[in-house]
Order: structure tokens, then sequence, then C-alpha cells
């Protein structure tokens, strides 16, 4: 299977929901479309599952031009955010409803629930009503649904975000496993950069209706083409700062630099945008992180395995995030230290430097 | 503010509830002190909602008291006990302006209009909100929404206690931060007693110097993030804080010895005298390491999280989770896992070992 999209946008009155895209997606991984609110994840989904038509451009299933077939003609199965599940039916007819609906014989719709609900572990809730089951289970039950139909594509649209974080972290790592061996394309739309690299696969990094990278999703998160695919995959957000390099220095300030070195040594001087994620930026000197900021800690979040400390340098706020635990002073000055080879040097077009 | 005292609160929603388990809390006692920052955590049913609605008043406990400094308030009104609270959704009036807004709470009060404009625009500025104080609430991005209304439980400055229930579900995760941290900043500024609910384990510990962690109706252990991380008393504690939360392996104790998957191995904790009950090991993947022989692991599946690798592995049939360095790579069906003797602990029926409390006197 082989979903294509070819120059598609999208735009309502006079705004642009989507800009121009192409993107191919083939069968046997996940791919993530990861970005904030409103970067257009939901409706790139929509573009492609048929709920919405683009205002221009083409979308193929199999090199067949599906752009405006209704989404029932593409075996498509769509997943949202909020559990959707038929109140006033079983577990079991609610997981099979597609089935009946396409006149399955009896004998295939009970082996296909009979191996859908092993997969996702519904088989003792069956003869329960939706209501009767915990928000994960309702969850599992919309997704049974989505799955038994064997469909060519399956969207998953923020499948766990209404669920509790550990429930969460349960059913996100099954989920891979569950798509394993189905042939099927999964697109899944998040906003949070940890679930992206959980799921693996790939990942296309959104924002406001671009997408600005698309690739295996370890590739995207550690070389980033460019500003927005780095920010967009950041969480803490990603330090970025202004520097001129002059003399083989890079200038933070007027009168803060550090020597070049690596990707940095090879620049012609100039204006340079630094991004620097928030876990190179560290409390104490070590080997690699040797560059010192001189900050004052504005807020601190130690969190039992690690700490954050927001601190502020000429009117910028950074974030450091380090393993353990260290005690911070909020408001006095502080010494972080930059691992400056895991700098990100930006051109004036925002794109990387290498 | 005020010293809040939970003493033997009990609650049921039967009328005549027979046993345990027909109570939504089971017991709970403890105080929370006057400026400080609380987490409430646990999953859904775990019985913090019920809590919260006993301190606010919109339910009475079916037995145990609730004081505020010195003062009996088990029966008063959510009106008098003088306490602000932030919802989950922004709670806020659409046609008013974000001034009248944050006004609203004090001019409910008689507060006059010069101390009512001062308090405003400070809040309005900690909140980053000043620049839109005219403006309709209707017509603001949800998170602005969301900071009117957490400025409107920040207003007054006289409430007995701040709480916060699941106030950043609807916020996206890069404003998250912004919103935690402005929440934490003006905690370490306005140092009034602030109760925070949530399910999200990231959100207790970052906010919090002290984690109230609930499950089955009870509080299982109070503790700042760091002792949760480092000693957790349950191993829902130890499960529920962290990411991957900590693996629990069945144990054997024979002649004071720990034994697992036929492997013998070193505690931190104590190995004679031990309470009844089933016994378990409970150690952090971040405390589990790759080595030449020990408790023999099935390799299941590598994960790139970026910061780190998570190896997946089954011990017998129960999953065991290894945090690896970013570079380090498994090429073994079979590995052998040692497990850091300083943070390997035993568990009994669920309890660390080395309690010394009974667990009626949390």
């Amino acid at each position: 299977m082989k979903l294509e999209l070819r120059d598609i946008s999208k735009r309502v009155g006079a705004e642009v929901h989507i800009h121009e895209t192409s993107l191919v997606l083939e069968s046997g991984a996940f791919n993530v479309l990861l970005g904030a609110t409103n970067a257009g994840k939901t409706t790139l989904m929509k573009l492609m599952a048929g709920l919405d038509i683009p205002t221009s451009g083409q979308v193929f299933y199999d090199g067949v031009d599906m752009t405006k077939a209704p989404p029932q003609k593409r075996n498509i199965s769509f997943v949202h955010q909020f559990f959707i599940n038929y109140p006033h039916l079983s577990v079991r007819d609610n997981i099979t409803s597609p089935l009946r609906l396409a006149k399955v014989s009896a004998a295939e719709i009970q082996r296909r629930l009979d191996e859908t609900a092993d997969l996702l572990r519904l088989g003792p809730m069956l003869d329960r009503r939706p209501h009767e089951l915990s928000g994960g289970q309702q969850q599992r039950c919309a997704l049974a649904r989505a799955i038994i139909k064997d469909s060519s594509v399956v969207f998953l649209d923020e499948p766990l975000a209404n669920l509790d974080y550990k429930l969460r972290e349960e059913l996100r790592a099954e989920l891979p496993g569950i798509f394993s061996n189905r042939g099927a394309i999964v697109v899944y739309a998040t906003s949070e950069p940890a679930e992206a690299l959980m799921l693996g696969g790939r990942t296309a990094a959104m924002s406001e209706g671009h997408i600005s990278q698309f690739g295996q999703t370890a590739d995207v998160y550690r070389t980033p083409l460019n500003l927005t695919s780095a920010q967009v995959f950041s969480d803490p957000p990603l330090n970025v700062a202004q520097v001129e390099k002059r003399d083989g220095r890079i200038h933070l300030s007027k009168d803060f630099s550090w020597a070049a070195r690596g990707i940095a040594e090879k620049l012609t001087d100039g204006h340079y945008t630094i991004g620097i994620r928030p876990h190179f930026v560290r409390p104490n000197a070590d080997a690699n992180a040797s560059i010192p900021l001189h900050g004052v800690v504005k807020v601190t979040e130690l969190s039992g395995s690690e700490s954050v400390a927001h601190f502020q340098i000429n009117g910028d706020v950074w974030v450091s995030q380090s393993e353990g635990l260290h005690p911070y002073n909020v408001g006095e000055q502080h010494d972080f230290y930059i691992d400056d080879t895991r700098c990100f040097f930006f051109g004036a077009d925002g794109q990387v430097l290498v | 503010m005020a010293k809040i005292k939970l003493e033997n609160i009990r609650h049921s929603y039967y009328p005549n509830p027979s046993n345990d388990d027909d109570f939504a809390l089971k017991r709970v006692h403890f105080d929370w002190e006057d400026g400080g920052a609380y987490a409430l955590l646990g999953p859904s049913g775990c019985g913090k909602t019920t809590l919260l609605n006993i301190i606010s008043g919109l339910l009475v406990p079916s037995h145990g008291k609730l004081v505020f400094d010195q003062k009996d308030v088990t029966k008063l009104s959510p009106n008098d006990r003088n306490i602000a609270q932030v919802f989950q959704f922004p709670v806020i009036y659409d046609t008013m302006s974000v001034y009248d807004n944050l006004a609203f709470p004090l001019r409910n009060r008689g507060v006059d209009e010069a101390k009512i404009d001062v308090k405003v625009r400070e809040i309005s500025a900690m909140l980053e909100i000043d620049d839109m104080l005219n403006k309709k609430a209707a017509g603001l991005s949800p998170d602005n929404k969301q900071k009117i209304s957490l400025g409107r439980g920040l207003v007054r400055e006289d409430v007995n206690v701040i709480m916060f229930d699941e106030p950043l579900t609807v916020i996206d995760p890069h404003l998250k931060w912004k919103l935690r941290s402005k929440l934490k900043e003006l905690h370490q500024k306005v140092k009034a007693t602030m109760i925070y609910v949530t399910h999200d384990q990231t959100e207790a510990l970052t906010f919090a110097d002290q984690v109230v962690v609930m499950n089955f109706g009870q509080v299982l252990q109070v503790g700042s993030p760091q002792t949760l991380f480092d000693r957790p008393e349950h191993t829902f504690v130890g499960n529920f804080i962290g990411s991957p939360g900590m693996n629990i392996l069945p144990a054997e104790v024979i002649d004071g010895q720990v034994w697992v998957a036929g492997c013998q191995i070193d505690v931190e904790s104590k190995t004679t005298d031990l309470p009844e009950g089933k016994l378990e090991v409970g150690v952090r993947p971040e405390f589990v390491t790759l080595a030449e022989k020990g408790v023999p692991a099935l390799v299941r599946n590598l994960m790139d999280v970026g910061r780190h690798k998570v190896l997946e592995t089954l011990v017998g049939d129960k999953k065991v989770h290894v945090v690896l360095d970013e570079h380090q790579e498994v090429s073994a069906d079979q590995v052998y896992l040692q497990f850091d003797p300083n943070s390997t602990r035993l568990y009994a029926d669920g309890w660390l070992v080395d309690l010394h409390h009974e667990l009626e006197g949390l």
C-alpha cells in the first residue's frame, strides 16, 4: 500500500491551513505527524482520509486518484482523541459493527473478533457496555473496531491524549506491536516529542501548516534540517540564541565567546542562530560540556530522576535539563555548561549548516 | 493562609458501608503545612477528587474531621471556607474584559477599587496577560483563557488554600512548560498553600515540594520527588513514578539471601524478620545494567528515546526495562542483568519491608 499526497493545500477563506505539501507514506511503519496544536496535523489527516477535500493538489491510494472519493470508498479507519463507541452496544457488538455492516459471515466475524480482542486484551470485557470500561479500555475498544476492518490506512488522531499517564505509557508501548505485520499504513498525530520517539517509525515535523521535515524518527530528532524541525522536536523547548562568528570564535554577547570547533570551525564569519537541546546544557562542567554560561536561576523543577532549571542570560531564558538532583537557589547566579559540539547552527534562512 | 489537617477522614458514597471496599477514601490522616506546594497524584478512581471535594466543601466526609488552623470546617459550606479553586477547563466570564474577570473575586468581597487595581495589575503582569486587560475574554486562545482562570485563583491574598484540579490538561506541551514554570514561580513569590491535583507524574513532580501519592482510596506515600524516586514505600509508587516505572519481580528469601529468577542478588533492604506476604524486588530501570552474569533476561525491544535508550527485556513473564546510554547497542537475544544493590529493595505485599510504622499510621 502506498498513500501519496501531491502538492495538496487547504485554504479556508483567506486562511491557509495547509501549505502546498507533497508526501509519500508506505505500509509497514508508523508515520507520526508531530506538531503543536494548530500545526495542521488533524487537517492533513482529514485530507488523507477523505473527510475533507483539498483546495488544490491530489491524493493517491496505490496510484489511484482518490482526491474526491468519500472516506467509505477508501478502506480506512479513524480513531479520535475522544473515545467514540456506541453506548448502547456491548463491546463485542461495538468491535464487530464494521464487519456486520459489510455483511461478513458469522464464522469469519467470530474468528476476527477472537483475534482482535486477544490483541487488545479485551477478551474478558466483550459482554460489557462501553461505560462499564475504564478510559483505557474504552479507547482499546475504539482501536479494536479500527483494526478488525483490516483497513489499508489507519488514522490515529492523538488517541492517547485523554488517557491517564500510566495507561498512556502502557498502550503506547503496545501500539507498534498491534499494527506490525498488518500491512496497513498507520498515521499517528501527536503533540508530544517523547511520544514520537517511543513510537519510532517515521516522523513528519509539522508547524503552521507546513511539514518541515519527514524521515526516520531518530534521524529527524538527531539531525534536524532546519530550526523549525529542531524546535518542534524538543521538549523542554530548544534553547535558541543569536551568535556571531568572528576571529575563529563564537560570540554569544559582547563580552562572552568561545573557540569555534567542530562544525562551527568551518563556518564563514557572520551571524548565525544556534539551537541547543536542554540536556546539553549542564549544571556541572564535564569533558564535553565545558563552556560556562553565567545565568540567574528563575525557576527550578526537580522531578526525582532529573532536574530542570530555567535561567536568564542577557534577557534570554535558557533551560538546562540534567540527570539527578541539583538544588538550585532561585534568584542566584549559577554557571551552566554547554556542550558546544552539540549546538546546531542555522543560517539566516533557518536551514541547518553542516 | 492556613495549615490544613485531615484527621482520620473516611468517605463512602454508600449509606451503610459494610467493609473497606465500600469506602472511596479508606483513611486519610495528615497535615498540609502552611505555604507548601503540594501535588495530589494518582490514577483515575484513586480517590483524589473525593479528597479534593472534601477539602473544598463540596462533600462532607462520612467520618473524620477537617481543620483549617484551629478551626473545624468539616461541615462548613465552600463559601465559608475561603478557598480558591482552578479547574481543568477555563471558568471565566466570556462577555467581561480580562480586567473585570480578574477583579471579580475581589469585587465580590467588597475590596475597594484602588486595591483591586493594584492586585489585578500585579497578577496580570506575573501571568503575562497585562497587555490584554481591556480585551473581552471571549476572543482569547485557550491557554490565555486558562491563564485568566489561574489569575482568578491567585488574585485573593486571604485564601486558606488554592487548589488546582488538572489545570494544564487543555494546554499544549510547549505551553505547558511555560505555565508550569509560571505557577512554580508564582508559588515561590506568593508562598500560598497550593494543592495541585493531577494524574501526570511529570506535572506533579515538577510543581510540588511534597507529592501525595494516592491509590486504592488511601495515601500510599508523601514525599519529595527525590524520595519518591529513590525510596518508594509501595510498589505502586515505584511503578507510577518514573517513566518507565520501577521494575517489580517476584522474589524468594532463603536464609537471609534474596533470589530472583534463580539468581542470588544483593538488596538494600533488610532480609530478616520480614513481614508476612508476597515478596517482590523493586529496582528502577536507571539502576539496572547489562553484565557478563546476573539475572538472565530475554531481549524484547530496544527503544531510542532521544536522550537515552530503553531496553525492554523479559525475566520469566515479567517485563524488565533497562536504561542504556544514547549510543549503546544490544545484539544478543539473551542478556544478564545486574541490579545496583543500593537501589534494589524488597517489598512484602506491595509495601517496603523496611517500613517501621504500621500501615494504619500513614
